[in-house]
């Protein structure tokens, strides 16, 4: 019971069953958005000012300015290694620093020399290293055109959208006095700085000579200057019963961007949409800003619980990216046509019927700061992005098994009655999950003395399951000054300030809460150290943590969150406020590792998100609901965070909100087995829904799908291996793997796991069968449950009852797994492998095998085995692809299964150590199966198999 | 804690098996086959699966690989999916595990069978559980017994007022008989003498009605000059039934009866539709299933309450529960009395109530009672599983079975 809860969610979220889109604003109220929105494609008043060009070994830097205002920007260009080129625009000398995103690179990228190609007096060509690629630097007005050969990939404000609010002070606040500082201040700099501060000074006086050393005619026309007029929602803006003061003014940033030869676009997640992004021309653009979206609507570009500014643009020659490096409110609108191209284009390009798509991001503080993945392959852009922001943290193999949650697990006796509920079943289960209510009245880091009085207890008997748990910690924290956290986040100093300086308060599940400063270092190391196992009681290593309302989520603050106008030191919440929670999860991984003397790999799970949050662990797609188009849209929700480097994605199994049918929930758990964070979830106000309370036969349904999941984790496992290396994402859309199909750009019902498994799962109520999509003219494709053999390029009818779950693995592949599943994954540790070996129709497979022990960063010191397996020519073998590595395993190879095979007269084993023997073997002629019986060599050792 | 399987064997074959366990001597078979099963698996000849889907040499009996689809070959290891392992548990009751709990680590068996080969360091408790177990059934027992006969003893009580019952249901409808004449007299007279002040009383009684019950204003009318505190302890005559009956109500009842004039026949008619509402119950209560023999009729009208940290559980068998904050606040009705709702072989184990107080975009609140047999009749918890879902376990005789297969089972014990 949370009878105050329940009072508050009826207050101030009404009882409705769908969002209230009135609490969120629409491009419209969000004056930034309007502001800039109205701009209408046309001539940019930017012009580049090519005689301000200097060029370094690392970089380009020039001058633009805006001939309506004379305000100067600073434009920095960059080529960085592995074909991306970074633009980076400031304004030249701001009345302040803007906001420049500390903390979402890895490192300041490494750069590659940039050459002048040639220069006159209407632009600069540079040569961009490989492949014949150049920027084009076009000075009036400005635009840069990145081009390879004779072919534009990208063109920069070439519809002139490129605007940028420079800061200023406020005119009926300014006083005289104060110019004559500001110009006596402004004096002390160099020459070109004058034009700047001409732009001030005109609004005092048009009389006044400013001039102008690098303008063509050396002086302008006093009334040509735009008089910055103020609008509304320039210096205050009020939503709803909200005043965001802006001591700021106006200070929103925006450029557009041409895809010529692009009609797909994909990615900027979080929206509960389509995989390909729409065109955004008859509504609102995508909107970028993390919010707690109470019953949130899909197929919409409504902002949710994340932000990824990146975008990936595709065609079938090339797949290109667009990461915005800016925390702020951010909207993105996206039109597709065939607008003219600007004159040097049409004399380069030739023609200009080319399908083009244009971008256009708009932010509402900070700087211009965009990385321009050239591809030109999708696994080229994924290790582009990975090179900026890092790659998937390397998960526990645990946390890809499956995690059973509820709001609320009761009290220890419901904790463990559902754990013993799993074993009276037989069904395989890692981690089971407290929500808000296990703390001591919503002090994280504490529980309920009633209801939890011995946790370690109950921590205990889950460990010797070999089981883990996941509590709740959020960023909101009670304020209560018999809370030792609360006290000492005041203390320090730490907590977020409002626009007066004091600690801001906001309401949240607590009732009145704080909210620390994440963003400081010092905070986050705090917070890190709060884990350790003396310091968080009744805490054990299997107890691991999940961030929630981190957007953060502020239940009487504007749109539900924190007001734009607190303050993280010097910074508005205006300026950061899309890295809050990924701040949240970054200090919690911390404490995880740090708990553990920097041994064991975390576990957080966050529900806010930005761009290299993927460093930090896990992400739900949030409080979904139990229906059917809830659960069709966990795929390219999660598609879409794939494509921006976040592989560990999962939606609410049943959905969180109302109550599935069985039906449903069955269908769900089919799905959710194929999905890479496997985790049911359900509200408080719903009727409980534990796998076994649906009569045998839902039990049965929905164990076999579980144990699907387990036999296959060393594959997910594998998968997040290479994720965590190589940034590719898990869970793919066909197309990452079948560019040149167009057949695949726009599929939301199926997707790969990596490049081997092809997932269909049934997602219609009632559906009798499915029409999968079988990618490539020269692929096989082999049904995993039956074995049957398809062709690829083409569409598959399956006959569906309420146990399929249509899944194929592709001919040429090697997939282990492990057949003995028991009760959670630690426990099938050792347990030996069988290898799946799909042929092609060369009769070739290759596959990986990797094993490390599976929770430590031992792997990082080489503690692993990784293997390719191989089968050409009638034989398999295991090759060492880490031969400097070391780690043993008692796992061995139990059995092999050929697909595709013919019969052998005999099988022949060679050993590590050059002993032979014969392996026996069945061979189910109808299928083609061919069944290696027990060959028992061990995982890590060098063997061969041949058939004879 | 223990992940036993299987381990709702019936009481006499346990106790049986545990006698068989320590008398017994171990007798050679695969490991992990069970006793009866032994037949099945003759040292040195094939082996056929147990559902005939193939037949293998027998040292592919727990070689480590799974031959058989249903996993038979396969009873001592974890390599069939669908294997079951049966841990022999000399001293304790023996039970099967699926063969996916061998050599996983954890400890399944009390005699340690399943961990022969990963290194857990797991302890024979066979005993100790046997031990206890035993303890624990000979409580159970003596509680069973003693629930049982207290059983017997409610059913006669149940018996005899249920004949009392009877008896005055039939007294009454004789007076009912007597009065109904009355008043048919009365009526006449009366009709005469006092129609001026007609209109005056039925303006009155329009007022009353539906706001008041009209039985309840005649209850009332016998026992006039009753107190506001008297007033309140008839819940029967709170006017809105379902909130809770305050003083301020009863302060307006009486204010409203003590103004009224009343005549004999008035009280004739009320007497008589009081006796009708007497004789309504009685006719209910006679009907109504308190069990194949009237067991739990002694519960009918009794309440009783679980204090937990934060609320006051009231159990109010066949009428309603509810549920009140510890420190103040208002009592939140978590549904009247349904059905029992028990399996079919045991219908009367479950008791469900329903209709309770709304929940917030949820369902009305609705509680479970889950009775099981003990000497005390007692609410020993409560607990919300789902959201205004609330499990209550109500301990009773009258749920208490016949001891007699126990009885046979314990002298059987007392020989160990």
């Amino acid at each position: 019971m949370a009878p105050v809860v329940v009072l508050w969610l009826a207050m101030c979220l009404g009882g409705t069953w769908a969002v209230d889109k009135g609490n969120f604003k629409t491009c419209d109220q969000s004056a930034f958005c309007k502001r800039q929105r109205a701009l209408k494609p046309g001539e940019s008043p930017y012009r580049a000012l090519l005689e301000t060009m200097e060029l370094t070994n690392t970089r380009l830097t020039l001058q633009l300015i805006n001939d309506n205002n004379k305000v100067r920007l600073l434009l920095e260009l960059y080529r960085l290694q592995g074909n991306i080129t970074r633009v980076k625009i400031n304004e030249l000398k701001p009345l302040k620093p803007r906001y420049e995103v500390p903390d979402v690179l890895i490192r300041e990228p490494p750069t590659e020399p940039l050459s002048l190609l040639s220069q006159d007096e209407n632009g600069v060509v540079l040569s961009l290293g490989a492949e014949s690629q150049r920027v084009i630097v076009s000075a009036r007005p400005f635009r840069l055109d990145i081009m390879e050969g004779r072919e534009v990939l990208m063109s920069l404000n070439s519809r002139g959208l490129l605007a940028f609010e420079h800061l200023r002070m406020r005119k009926d606040t300014t006083s005289p006095l104060f110019f004559l500082f500001f110009f006596f201040f402004q004096s002390t700099f160099s020459l070109w700085i004058i034009s700047v501060f001409c732009s001030f000074l005109s609004i005092v006086s048009d009389s006044l000579f400013c001039p102008s050393p690098y303008h063509p005619s050396f002086s302008y026309k006093a009334e040509n200057v735009d008089e910055e007029k103020v609008e509304d929602g320039m210096w205050e803006e009020t939503f709803k019963s909200h005043t965001d003061s802006k001591p700021n003014g106006p200070s929103a940033v925006s450029l557009d961007f041409s895809l010529p030869g692009v009609e797909h676009v994909y990615g900027i997640p979080e929206h509960a949409d389509t995989l390909r992004l729409k065109t955004t021309d008859n509504g609102d653009p995508y909107r970028l800003y993390n919010l707690d979206v109470f019953q949130y609507e899909l197929y919409n570009p409504m902002a949710l619980y994340g932000a990824v500014p990146v975008m990936l643009a595709h065609n079938t020659q090339r797949t290109t990216g667009i990461f915005w490096l800016n925390a702020a409110e951010t909207w993105v609108d996206i039109s597709s046509n065939t607008t003219v191209f600007g004159k040097m284009l049409d004399y380069v390009q030739g023609s200009s019927e080319t399908p083009q798509t244009d971008v256009r991001w708009i932010s509402e503080s900070g700087i211009i700061d965009v990385f321009i993945m050239l591809g030109p392959k999708p696994k080229d852009v994924f290790s582009q992005y990975a090179s900026l922001t890092g790659t998937q943290s390397f998960p526990p193999l645990t946390s890809l098994g499956y995690h059973q949650c509820r709001w609320n697990y009761n009290d220890q006796e419901d904790v463990k009655s559902v754990d013993a509920g799993f074993d009276e079943h037989d069904i395989p289960y890692d981690f089971i999950w407290l929500d808000i209510e296990h703390t001591d009245g919503k002090r994280y880091f504490t529980w309920d003395t009633h209801k939890f009085a011995t946790p370690k207890e109950m921590l205990q008997g889950l460990m010797d399951k070999k089981r883990k748990m996941v509590a709740i910690v959020d960023p909101h924290i009670k304020v209560d000054s018999n809370y030792k956290i609360h006290n000492e986040i005041r203390s320090r100093g730490f907590y977020i300030k409002n626009k007066d300086g004091g600690d801001y308060e906001g309401w949240c599940w607590p009732g009145s809460a704080g909210y620390p400063d994440f963003t400081r270092i010092d905070m986050r190391d705090w917070w890190a150290s709060m884990f350790a196992y003396d310091q968080y009681e009744g805490s054990m290593e299997n107890l691991y943590t999940w961030n929630d309302m981190n957007e953060p989520s502020v239940f009487n603050g504007p749109e539900v969150t924190m007001h734009k106008d607190a303050m993280h030191g010097a910074w508005e919440h205006r300026d950061l406020h899309n890295t809050y929670g990924f701040y949240v999860q970054m200090a919690t991984a911390e404490g995880l590792i740090k708990r553990s003397g920097g041994v064991e790999r975390p576990f957080v799970l966050t529900r806010a998100f930005f761009a290299g949050s993927q460093r930090y662990g896990a992400v739900w797609t949030g409080d979904n609901a139990a229906e059917w188009d809830h659960l069709k849209i966990s795929i390219p929700m999660c598609l879409s965070l794939g494509l921006v480097g976040i592989s560990f994605c999962g939606a609410d199994v049943g959905g969180f909100f109302k109550s599935p049918s069985t039906e449903l929930l069955v269908r769900w758990y089919q799905t959710g087995a194929y999905q890479p964070f496997f985790r049911a979830h359900a509200h408080l106000d719903t009727p409980r829904r534990e796998p076994w309370l649906f009569g045998p036969e839902n039990t049965a349904l929905i164990r076999e799908a579980v144990r699907q999941r387990y036999t296959l984790l060393p594959y997910w496992y594998q998968q997040f291996y290479q994720a965590h290396r190589t940034g590719q994402p898990v869970m793919r859309p066909l197309w990452v793997e079948y560019p040149q199909d167009p057949a695949t750009f726009t599929l939301d019902d199926e997707f790969l796991i990596g490049k081997d498994l092809l997932v269909h799962p049934v997602t219609e109520e009632g559906a009798r069968g499915v029409t999968a999509y079988l990618p490539g003219k020269d692929e096989v494709w082999f049904d995993v449950h039956t074995f049957q053999r398809h062709n690829g390029a083409q569409n598959l009818y399956i006959p569906v009852t309420m146990s399929s779950i249509p899944v194929f693995q592709r001919g040429g592949s090697i997939i282990p797994r492990k057949l003995r599943v028991r009760r959670s994954s630690t426990c099938m540790e050792h347990d030996p492998y069988t290898l799946f070996v799909a042929l092609n129709s060369q009769r070739k497979a290759e596959g990986e095998l990797y094993i490390d022990d599976g929770h430590t960063f031992n792997y990082e010191k080489e503690e692993f085995i990784h293997r390719r397996l191989s089968f050409a020519n009638n034989i398999l073998s295991s090759l060492n692809l880490a031969p400097d590595a070391k780690f043993t395993t008692q796992s061995w190879i139990e059995r092999i299964v050929i697909l595709g095979a013919s019969k052998p007269s005999k099988i022949t084993l060679k050993a590590a150590d050059g002993q032979e023997s014969q392996v026996e073997f069945e061979f189910d002629a109808s299928m083609s199966v061919l069944t290696l019986r027990k060959p028992g060599m061990n995982s890590g050792a060098d063997w061969t198999v041949t058939l004879q | 804690m223990s992940c036993q399987y299987h381990q709702h064997l019936l009481l006499p074959l346990l106790l049986s098996l545990l006698t068989a366990g320590v008398s017994s001597v171990e007798v050679q078979r695969p490991r992990g086959v069970s006793l009866s099963n032994r037949q099945f698996y003759e040292e040195g000849k094939p082996f056929t699966c147990l559902d005939n889907s193939a037949t293998i040499p027998f040292d592919r009996v727990n070689d480590d690989y799974c031959d058989c689809k249903d996993g038979s070959d396969e009873p001592g290891t974890a390599a069939c999916p669908n294997g079951s392992f049966y841990c022999t548990n000399a001293g304790f009751r023996s039970s099967f595990i699926p063969s996916s709990r061998i050599n996983d680590g954890i400890c399944d068996c009390c005699d340690t069978t399943d961990e022969y080969n990963s290194g857990a360091a797991c302890q024979n408790t066979c005993r100790e559980l046997g031990r206890k177990e035993m303890e624990s059934l000979e409580k159970m027992a003596e509680i069973a017994k003693e629930g049982y006969r207290l059983k017997q003893l409610l059913i006669q009580e149940a018996k005899r007022g249920l004949e009392e019952k009877k008896k005055k249901l039939q007294d009454i409808q004789v007076t009912k008989k007597d009065l109904e004449d009355k008043v048919e007299a009365l009526r006449t007279v009366k009709e005469t003498a006092e129609q001026p002040e007609k209109e005056a009383k039925e303006r009155h009684l329009k007022a009353w009605e539906g706001k008041f019950r009209f039985r309840n204003w005649c209850i009332f009318f016998f026992s006039l000059s009753v107190s506001v505190a008297e007033l309140l302890s008839h819940s029967e005559l709170n006017p809105d039934s379902d909130d809770s009956f305050t003083e301020a109500e009863a302060q307006v009842i009486i204010l409203i009866y003590s103004k009224l004039k009343i005549t004999d026949y008035e009280i004739i008619v009320c007497f008589m539709l009081d006796l009708l509402f007497v004789c309504r119950n009685l006719e209910k209560e006679i009907s109504f299933d308190f069990g194949p023999n009237s067991e739990f009729a002694y519960l009918y009208s009794q309440c009783y309450e679980l204090t937990t940290s934060e609320y006051i559980y009231r159990l109010c068998p066949f009428n309603r529960v509810s549920q009140k904050p510890k420190y103040g606040g208002s009592e939140t009705n978590l549904g009247t009395w349904g059905k029992w709702a028990g399996p079919e072989d045991n219908i009367y184990s479950v008791m469900k109530y329903e209709h309770g107080t709304g929940c917030w975009q949820g369902p009305n609140r609705s509680t479970t009672v889950k009775l099981t047999c003990g000497k005390e009749t007692v609410v020993t918890s409560t607990s919300e599983p789902s959201r205004c879902e609330y499990l209550m376990e109500f301990i009773s005789p009258a749920i208490c079975q016949e001891p007699s297969s126990l009885e046979s089972y314990f002298h059987e014990h007392q020989e160990l």
